[in-house]
């Protein structure tokens, strides 16, 4: 597929940017240079901070003020977009070179129709006739796959979901029939199986016009799914760029080699992810026997039974829901609430760890608030230890004493620590409520304890949040959460919001931490790949109940349900050829 | 403030971070750094005044009326030979003192009320919104005025009745800033490590609406010395002959037509400069308390 056409349509050449910030001048981008030819989709991938968004701004020279391209050269079909005249740059984004961002929501204006955001773009850009307008937009909408395009014109963007707003941006960015497509992460924060059909539409709307596309992401598997060549990012220079099958099957630096091995797949393990955490140091990766002690017949720790979450839905739709029984009384009335989770039923034995997958929405992460008694059941009993903790409101369980045995880790580790405490703080927090009475120099030798137990050095106690790395943060929230010796920990995405080589390092630690406490996971998360590393059992949930129940090798590779094969299937992984069955219903 | 915070183990060191932090936001931004002079000159006067003024304030002399500035008297003198320049200086402390505890009061009131409605919603949140609402409802002054007329006219009602025309600021920011981060995931963090309702009010969410408060109670400080001086302008509130910024506008007032500006324009351009000088604070005072400003 990759055209070896002469000339490239773009091609960037030793891009040196600066950044000036309060710390002096910063070189976020030092002589990158690569090339995209037509018809040719390239990924740009690397982890946060490598600079592969910037490279992206200064293309389009979008930048910020504090930044500026100090070097080099991008040529855009004959055309210097460095150092070009902003008003020439601004004619030439959107007709010859546009770009989707990472949330569609918030690039989305809010309170215009998206049919309307279609026909601004089309007027700024081409001759299209004002009358003519709304049916190129309705087309633009039906080639990105809406259904019912015509009425999807008058929505506003909070009536789309995430992956539609995202299909909006892709017929907006597309509308002009541009040359080039620059792609910035934009799947992040979609389910899987969005995420397939969005770049699906990605992938066939741009062959079929001839375009290029870039793709930046930090997702390994998805852009060795979508793209014919892949340039690696570090700390804000190209440390390789090959052809995809190359890149996978024989990489050549080291950084590569590390993401490629960090990048969890179908059938790798976590003694595989091992490697990785060697270089860091603090995590010493005893992972030697993995082999899990618990099997089948442990001692049940939790056992939820029949749980129901009602919410009563919006108020419009109550009021709909009355018009409706007056004018059309022989219609079966729509429910007044939402049921969030609906009757579910399942075990957590001693020891074991189960994962809760399912998409967004499905309820996984109602169910976990529920069990941590943070949120009250309508229905239903949670049994834990035999006791049925389902019963106390969530407003008094602070107070009784089985709180301590069950903690969490949270998903985003930035949001969930009070950015006023330290990480002292923050770790002593639990310890200070629940704990048996200690004084301070105890305290503090327990809480070095817990960093030493997370890896996280000492001398970062005092520090604050914002004065913390992604990862450190994340090790933070770790042993908040272990420093009661909970019995349940429940993790409710540990590593959605870290880069991929951050993420083997605390799967991990959570691997090792779990051996050491002898404790009962539950692993919320999107992710089977990552499930599967740190689970035995799995749990698909999808619109609140329970789909399947197995264990984690077993229904990851054979699933039985429709819906956990497409789950598994809509996962893009390297090693894996393009024409997978899609999952078109349930997305559309 | 966010020494309070801090550990208690290690008071001095702390007090050292706080300070090397002040010296920090006061030499990144020249603004702050004359405002926080400027502040620190008001709250000298307001303190030391009545000691360091050439004249007492309250000392007529006949002899000497209505004498334009000259090097005896800085800022002239008045219809009844009283010196301008002291008065002004001594005004400051009853001007100051009359702001910072309205603005304490609606502070400390508003932000309880606040965040009990912000993060208890329902209920409460409808009976606190509807109160604030009312008092909004009213021309501020106006019911300044009429809370003064009722209660009598006195220091200690002007105070009251300047908190209560500020609380429904201080409500609706205690209330929005403690609304969008009822549900952050620190939150249930708290909760999870045992903390009650109160305690996870009080330590938790309180301390992380201090920054957007603050500068409301530096637009408020300037804003409540204003308001003072304007109640006492109209008669109400302070009386003659207490130096008092406002009462000096006021009687300089019918002597401007007659050529003796001195009079009106001194305690005038104070109030103006402490007003002047609270607006620039805000900012300031926002960088001191927010921990993502410190390094």
């Amino acid at each position: 597929m990759t055209d070896t056409s002469d000339i490239p349509l773009l091609a960037i050449k030793d891009l040196t940017v600066e950044f000036k910030t309060r710390s002096g001048v910063v070189e976020a981008l030092h002589e990158v240079g690569f090339e995209v030819h037509k018809r040719e989709m390239v990924g740009v991938v690397g982890e946060s901070g490598s600079g592969k968004s910037v490279t992206a701004y200064t293309v389009m020279g979008i930048l910020d003020r504090a930044g500026r391209a100090t070097g080099g050269s991008a040529n855009f079909g004959g055309f210097e977009m460095i150092g070009a005249r902003e008003r020439d740059l601004r004619e030439l984004r959107g007709r010859e070179a546009s770009m989707i961002f990472q949330s569609p929501r918030t690039a989305l204006n809010p309170i215009r129709k998206v049919g309307a955001q279609i026909e601004d773009v089309l007027l700024q850009h081409t001759q299209v006739h004002h009358r003519d307008v709304k049916q190129k937009a309705i087309d633009l909408l039906a080639q990105v796959r809406i259904l019912r395009p015509e009425q999807r014109y008058h929505a506003y963007p909070y009536e789309l979901s995430g992956g539609m707003c995202q299909r909006v941006m892709i017929a907006i960015a597309l509308a002009c029939e541009p040359a080039l497509l620059i792609a910035d992460e934009p799947t992040t924060g979609l389910d899987v199986t969005t995420q397939k059909a969005t770049m699906d539409i990605v992938r066939d709307l741009t062959s079929a016009r001839n375009m290029a596309a870039i793709l930046i992401t930090h997702d390994l598997g998805l852009a060795a799914r979508y793209c014919q060549r892949i340039v690696v990012m570090q700390s804000g220079e190209v440390v390789e760029s090959a052809p995809t099958d190359v890149l996978f099957s024989d990489p050549q630096h080291p950084y590569t080699k590390k993401l490629i091995q960090a990048t969890p797949r179908p059938d790798s393990r976590l003694e595989d992810l091992s490697d990785v955490a060697k270089d860091d140091e603090r995590v010493s990766a005893a992972t030697a026997s993995t082999e899990l002690e618990v099997e089948g017949e442990a001692p049940p720790l939790l056992e939820v039974r029949g749980l129901v979450k009602e919410y009563p839905l919006h108020e419009t739709a109550e009021r709909r829901r009355v018009m409706d029984r007056i004018l059309r009384p022989n219609l079966t009335p729509s429910p007044s609430v939402f049921r969030a989770v609906d009757a579910i039923d399942f075990v957590v034995g001693s020891g074991e760890s189960v994962g809760l997958v399912g998409e967004s929405g499905c309820g996984k992460s109602t169910t976990s608030s529920m069990v941590t008694r943070l949120l009250d059941p309508t229905e239903g009993t949670i049994l834990f230890d035999g006791e049925d903790i389902g019963a106390i409101p969530a407003r008094k369980f602070a107070r009784h004493p089985l709180r301590a045995a069950i903690q969490m880790v949270f998903q985003d580790p930035t949001e969930s620590l009070n950015p006023r405490f330290s990480a002292f703080d923050a770790i002593a927090e639990p310890l200070r409520r629940l704990g048996a009475p200690m004084d301070r120099t105890s305290l503090a030798h327990t809480i070095e304890e817990l960093a030493t137990m997370v890896g996280l050095p000492t001398e970062l106690l005092t520090r604050f949040p914002h004065q913390l790395s992604g990862g450190q943060k994340a090790r933070v929230g770790i042993a908040r959460a272990i420093a009661l010796r909970p019995k349940l920990l429940i993790l409710d995405e540990p590593t959605s919001a870290l880069d991929v080589s951050v993420q083997a390092v605390v799967l991990l630690l959570l691997d090792r931490l779990r051996r050491e406490l002898g404790m009962t996971y539950i692993f919320v998360s999107h992710d089977l790949n990552v499930v599967r590393l740190l689970c035995d059992r799995v749990i698909v949930m999808n619109e609140g109940r329970i789909v399947e129940t197995g264990k984690a090798s077993e229904l990851l590779t054979n699933p039985k349900e429709d819906y956990t094969r497409a789950l598994v299937e809509a996962i893009p992984h390297f090693g894996q050829s393009e024409g997978m069955p899609t999952l078109e219903g349930s997305v559309a | 403030m966010a020494v309070i915070e801090q550990p208690d183990d290690k008071i001095e060191s702390s007090l050292a971070a706080w300070w090397r932090h002040f010296r920090y936001v006061v030499s990144e931004n020249p603004v702050t750094l004359f405002a926080f002079c400027l502040f620190g000159m008001f709250v000298f006067l307001a303190f030391f005044g009545p000691w360091i003024v050439p004249f007492d304030p309250l000392a007529s002399d006949t002899s000497s009326a209505l004498q334009p500035p000259s090097w005896k008297h800085w800022f002239g003198t008045d219809n009844l030979g009283r010196d301008v320049f002291s008065r002004v200086i001594v005004a400051t402390r009853l001007d100051f003192m009359i702001a910072f505890s309205a603005v304490a009061l609606s502070f400390v009131i508003g932000s309880v009320l606040g965040c009990l409605s912000g993060y208890y919603g329902g209920w409460t949140d409808r009976i606190v919104g509807r109160s604030v609402d009312t008092i909004m409802a009213f021309p501020l002054f106006v019911l300044a005025m009429g809370i003064v007329a009722a209660l009598g006219n006195t220091v200690e009602n002007i105070v009251y009745a300047t908190a209560i025309i500020n609380l429904p600021f201080y409500t609706r920011v205690a209330r929005a800033e403690v609304n969008i981060r009822r549900q952050a995931g620190f939150v249930d963090a708290a909760k999870l490590a045992g903390n009650s309702d109160a305690r996870l009010l009080t330590f938790h969410l309180y301390p992380n609406i201090l920054p957007p408060m603050m500068v409301q109670v530096s637009l408020n400080l300037g804003w409540a010395i204003l308001n003072a001086a304007g109640l006492s302008f109209i008669g109400l509130g302070v009386r003659p002959p207490s130096p008092e910024w406002g009462i000096m506008v006021a009687e300089g007032a019918t002597f401007i037509v007659s050529g003796q500006w001195w009079l009106a324009l001194f305690p005038g351009a104070a109030l103006m400069l402490a007003v002047f000088c609270f607006n620039l604070l805000g900012d300031g005072l926002r960088d001191l308390i927010d921990p993502q400003r410190r390094t």
